[in-house]
């Protein structure tokens, strides 16, 4: 290659390589505090404010989900696996939001450690299956129930 | 291999040959669009969860995809062009930017579409979103840029340049579902591991991808063959094109 267009190489490659270097930088300083998420065990904690916008992320616990028979309220449990966060939010839920689902809600922590949602959002998977499919994977997992209690879907 | 190289330098050369490809490749890319949508809207299985909307991936993440390896060939002709000074570089460079804006385009609007049922809102401030969005601006960014210079040569030089320090963005919005906590699913289909979409879904999905891949090749080289053809309009080459009266 000409020595003049070999030196412009070296320029762009620099060029790609420093400036993706400072911004990845600057992302993996930015990266804990990015959303202002907060995972359920670090609500228990004590590590997140009281009484500031927070997003709480985990899955809705089992048998957790309780509607108010007069109004849209709903109250909830979210769990990481290692502490659990109630919510309460009241509104209407997205389709996709269930018990043993992912979903996240964002509000404000009250005193009593209670999430008072403003929004709650479903969070789905990255697997997508006909009905069929799932059925029988349940009905497998169901078998395998004593084996494995906590195989999760299309592993 | 250098002397194939020079060639894509000639305009009248990629002329003939883009129009010899298209030739074969417009039609081939309208049967694959019309069979993956066909196939991916009415003869798929519903999702589980989702039920007849998961539909929308068969837009969704085939635009997504092209729209990120888009910006890689425009990067790309933007390096090839500020080393080589290549003007048929600068004539890739900027075809590609209006195609990939309207591909981020479409991933954005159609996530959107997506997100109000599943998610339950239009829009977060999400590590993807959030990278994908800034992803427009750069195609909008390039086509803003090359189009405020007077001076041909230096557009193409600033648009090169922004390109460039652009492409830091494409691996984050690739990586950001496993970095950042974030509303979007990680990816379905993996380059190692098994994929966690049904075979039944995953085929017309593929398609759909390849569709768009053919079909941004394609608006790209007429978008390329309009610009040579405006650039050259004073050379020999193409008064004779015009007074044949040929399309290619």
């Amino acid at each position: 290659m000409h020595p003049v267009r070999k030196q412009r190489l070296y320029l762009v490659l620099f060029l790609v390589f420093f400036s993706s270097a400072a911004i990845g930088l600057v992302t993996y300083a930015l990266r804990g505090n990015i959303n202002l998420f907060y995972p359920p065990v670090e609500v228990a904690a004590g590590l997140a404010p009281i009484g500031q916008n927070i997003r709480v992320g985990g899955m809705v616990v089992d048998g957790s989900i309780q509607r108010s028979s007069d109004s849209l309220e709903v109250r909830f449990e979210v769990t990481d696996f290692e502490a659990v966060v109630p919510v309460v939010y009241t509104g209407i839920l997205p389709d996709l939001f269930d018990e043993g689902q992912g979903a996240v809600a964002s509000g404000k922590l009250d005193a009593n450690g209670v999430l008072q949602a403003s929004e709650v959002l479903a969070k789905h998977d990255e697997n997508y299956m006909p009905p069929e499919v799932a059925e029988a994977l349940e009905a497998s997992k169901a078998r395998m129930a004593g084996q494995s209690p906590k195989q999760e879907y299309a592993q | 291999m250098w002397s194939l190289f020079h060639k894509f330098g000639s305009p009248p050369w990629l002329y003939r040959l883009s129009g010899s490809i298209l030739r074969w490749l417009l039609p081939i890319t309208v049967i694959a669009l019309v069979a993956g949508a066909v196939w991916g809207v009415l003869f798929t299985p519903p999702d589980f969860r989702q039920g007849n909307s998961y539909r929308i991936i068969y837009i969704h993440v085939p635009a997504a995809v092209v729209a990120l390896a888009g910006y890689y060939v425009m990067a790309i002709a933007g390096a090839v062009s500020l080393i080589w000074r290549m003007k048929m570089a600068d004539v890739a460079m900027r075809a590609c930017a209006p195609i990939g804006a309207a591909l981020t385009f479409i991933a954005l609007v159609t996530g959107s579409i997506w997100g109000k049922p599943t998610w339950g809102t239009w829009w977060v401030w999400d590590a993807r979103i959030t990278s994908m969005l800034i992803l427009f601006f750069l195609y909008l960014g390039v086509v803003a840029l090359y189009e405020a210079y007077e001076n041909k040569e230096l557009a193409a030089k600033a648009c090169a340049v922004l390109s460039l320090v652009g492409t830091v963005n494409i691996p984050i919005i690739y990586k950001s579902v496993d970095w950042w906590y974030s509303l979007h699913q990680p990816a379905s289909i993996k380059f190692t591991g098994g994929t966690t979409i049904d075979p039944s879904m995953l085929y017309p999905l593929l398609l759909m991808i390849v569709a768009f891949y053919a079909l941004f090749t394609c608006a790209l080289l007429l978008n390329m063959r309009a610009e040579i053809l405006q650039r050259e309009q004073r050379t020999a080459w193409v008064r004779r094109l015009a007074a044949a009266g040929e399309s290619d």
